[in-house]
């Protein structure tokens, strides 16, 4: 074996079990490119030494043949999950050196099937924003570039490195997280598969919470196989997290491959929007006749809140936002700012802990949560919500299966092009995601082509509640007829 | 509802955020742009319609009221910025 980082995760997991290459040497090419590719500053803590002694471990259950799903599959983690004694800092300053005593729910499940921790990946701070621009450590880097340039371009957000650490093979997965499209729209701005669940399916215990009501976890990988695997281990009731759902956890990868012969796919006529970029039109109708093609009828449906989505994102979001990073305040972790009295030491802790886009959402979130506001856009935010999700079981009740849609409006774009002054013009790259997490449901990103300066463009596919199995299955059949992309490596 | 720098001022005390006087001005601006963005929303008659509380139906789970954790205190003390005998410590509060 030459490059193990080449390897899909599958591909890893079938070599190991027939031990082809051992886990510490596919941990050690995945360190070893790691160190290589500090450039994309796509990891914001390795973790070689634990890395090295958890792929050991794996290495004897393998030899005893006590393996288990994701034995020795060395894997990057969003800075927004909990590792024990592994720093954890929603990439925030006010985290500070925060060193978790306990470890959240999902990656608990990851290292209890055996996976192995590369390290921390970049996000933007608080998984607020779309570009992994906000992150205190700086943004991360996409590994792919416009044809002929060099100008270092976004990987997206709010899950930026692990779409940068996964595209680049400095991982075979990666953990994200997914508020209002943090990991589809990543997923599909640098070419790889990310999904993210149905609301409840993946448990949010020792998450770092932005909001509540929207939040998911769920994985990034180069094939849609290799995310079927990784959902099939992070999935499941958690008594911790009192919205995570009681129900079974099918085998995910048993749903690759199925026929969807005879699915009905909606395609919303209101995801056409003006001025919509013309490759984008032409990777969506090329997506249905793939699907077609495959036996599935392809009909028009109508959702006709979707414009009203993302205004009505941005008031829940920050007033969750606002109440969950309440607990920020200098006493119990993190850093503090000293000052004469006690809301002295609140106001600076928050002032110096927090970004400006942060503190723009707290502060907008404050203000629809303040009396004699409530109403006005709170409650009505929450009402258009309620519209938003029934537009969606209208279409489902239809007997359609799953719509077709762009995962993003545009490729990627280069650091510091977007959101300079105006945050509404950043806040627009979420327009088709953003939806999915209104209505809980889930919501997969699966490349679909490569635009005419050669970068990523994905699509996303949305499902009923709880069917992840049928988006597994239809972006299988996009994957087969699009095939897949990577970058040039130049890092 | 346009805001205005006093309710800026108001609304960043409220978040426990220092807010310097230069600083209002860009923050009047920003929130008034996101305000202005979400506007669109009175446009759409929600006559009759219920706010969503749970976007998943499910029931609250309940569980038997009973000690089932504890005994860290070390633990959830040991990422404080100060800490002394299991307390935090804090600027003085009560004259």
């Amino acid at each position: 074996m030459s490059d193990l980082t080449f390897l899909t995760l599958a591909q890893a997991r079938d070599g190991l079990r027939r031990k082809s290459f051992s886990a510490a040497e596919l941990t050690d090419e995945h360190l070893a490119a790691i160190e290589r590719a500090r450039g994309l500053n796509a990891f914001v803590l390795e973790t070689p030494e634990q890395a090295r002694a958890m792929a050991k471990a794996a290495d004897t259950r393998l030899r005893s043949g006590a393996a288990q799903p994701l034995e020795g599959l060395p894997l990057g983690v969003k800075d927004l999950f909990a590792t024990r004694d592994v720093r954890t800092t929603a990439c925030s300053r006010i985290l500070d050196n925060f060193v978790p005593t306990y470890e959240s729910t999902v990656t608990a499940s990851l290292w209890r099937d055996g996976a192995v921790l590369l390290g921390k990946c970049n996000n933007d701070e608080f998984a607020m924003g779309s570009s992994n621009e906000t992150s205190i450590f700086g943004p991360a880097v996409s590994p792919w570039r416009r044809r002929g340039s060099n100008a270092p371009l976004v990987p997206g957000g709010s899950s930026g490195g692990s779409a940068a650490a996964v595209a680049a093979m400095l991982c075979v997965g990666a953990l994200g997280t997914d508020t209002g499209g943090s990991i589809r729209q990543p997923a599909a701005l640098s070419g790889i598969v990310g999904i993210k669940p149905t609301y409840g399916r993946c448990s949010r215990w020792g998450v770092v919470a932005y909001a509540s009501s929207l939040d998911q976890p769920g994985p990034f990988a180069r094939t849609v196989r290799d995310a079927a695997i990784l959902l099939t281990s992070m999935a499941g009731h958690d008594p911790k997290d009192s919205t995570s759902v009681d129900r079974r956890v099918p085998d995910y990868e048993a749903a690759v491959g199925r026929s969807i012969k005879g699915m009905r796919i909606g395609i919303p006529k209101e995801y056409r929007l003006d001025g919509m970029a013309a490759e984008i039109e032409t990777l969506w109708e090329r997506a249905a006749k793939w699907l077609e093609a495959a036996g599935a009828q392809v009909v028009e449906v109508s959702l006709p809140h979707t414009k009203y989505a993302l205004p009505a994102y941005y008031i829940v979001a920050p007033a969750e936002a606002s109440s969950n990073l309440a607990r920020y305040d200098g006493v119990r972790y993190g850093r503090r700012v000293a000052g004469g009295d006690i809301n002295a030491m609140y106001e600076g802790t928050r002032r110096e802990g927090f970004g400006p886009e942060v503190r723009r959402r707290i502060m907008i979130g404050t203000y629809v949560l303040s009396a004699g506001y409530y109403d006005a856009y709170y409650v009505r935010a929450q009402k258009v919500r309620t519209l938003i999700k029934r537009d969606f079981e209208d279409c489902f009740a239809q007997g359609v299966g799953a719509i077709l849609t762009p995962a993003t409006p545009s490729p990627a774009f280069g650091i510091g092009e977007q959101g300079d002054g105006d945050p509404v013009g950043m806040y627009l790259n979420d327009v088709f995601t953003v939806t999915v997490n209104m209505a809980g449901l889930p919501g997969i990103s699966v490349p679909g082509g490569l635009s005419a300066q050669g970068l990523p463009l994905g699509l996303q596919l949305i499902g009923r509640p709880f069917d992840e199995e049928t988006l597994f299955a239809l972006a299988q059949v996009i994957e087969d007829a699009a095939g897949r992309f990577t970058p040039q490596k130049w890092w | 509802m346009p805001v205005d720098p006093t309710t800026v001022r108001r609304i960043a005390h409220l978040a426990r955020i220092a807010v310097a006087e230069s600083e209002v001005a860009d923050l009047q601006a920003e929130l008034n742009s996101m305000l202005a963005f979400v506007e669109q929303l009175s446009e759409v008659d929600i006559e009759g319609v219920e706010a969503m509380t749970s976007v998943t139906p499910m029931e609250l789970k309940q569980r038997e009221d009973k000690v089932n954790d504890g005994g860290i205190a070390d633990d959830i003390v040991r990422n404080a910025p100060a800490a002394e005998n299991h307390f935090f410590v804090v600027p003085k509060v009560v004259e």
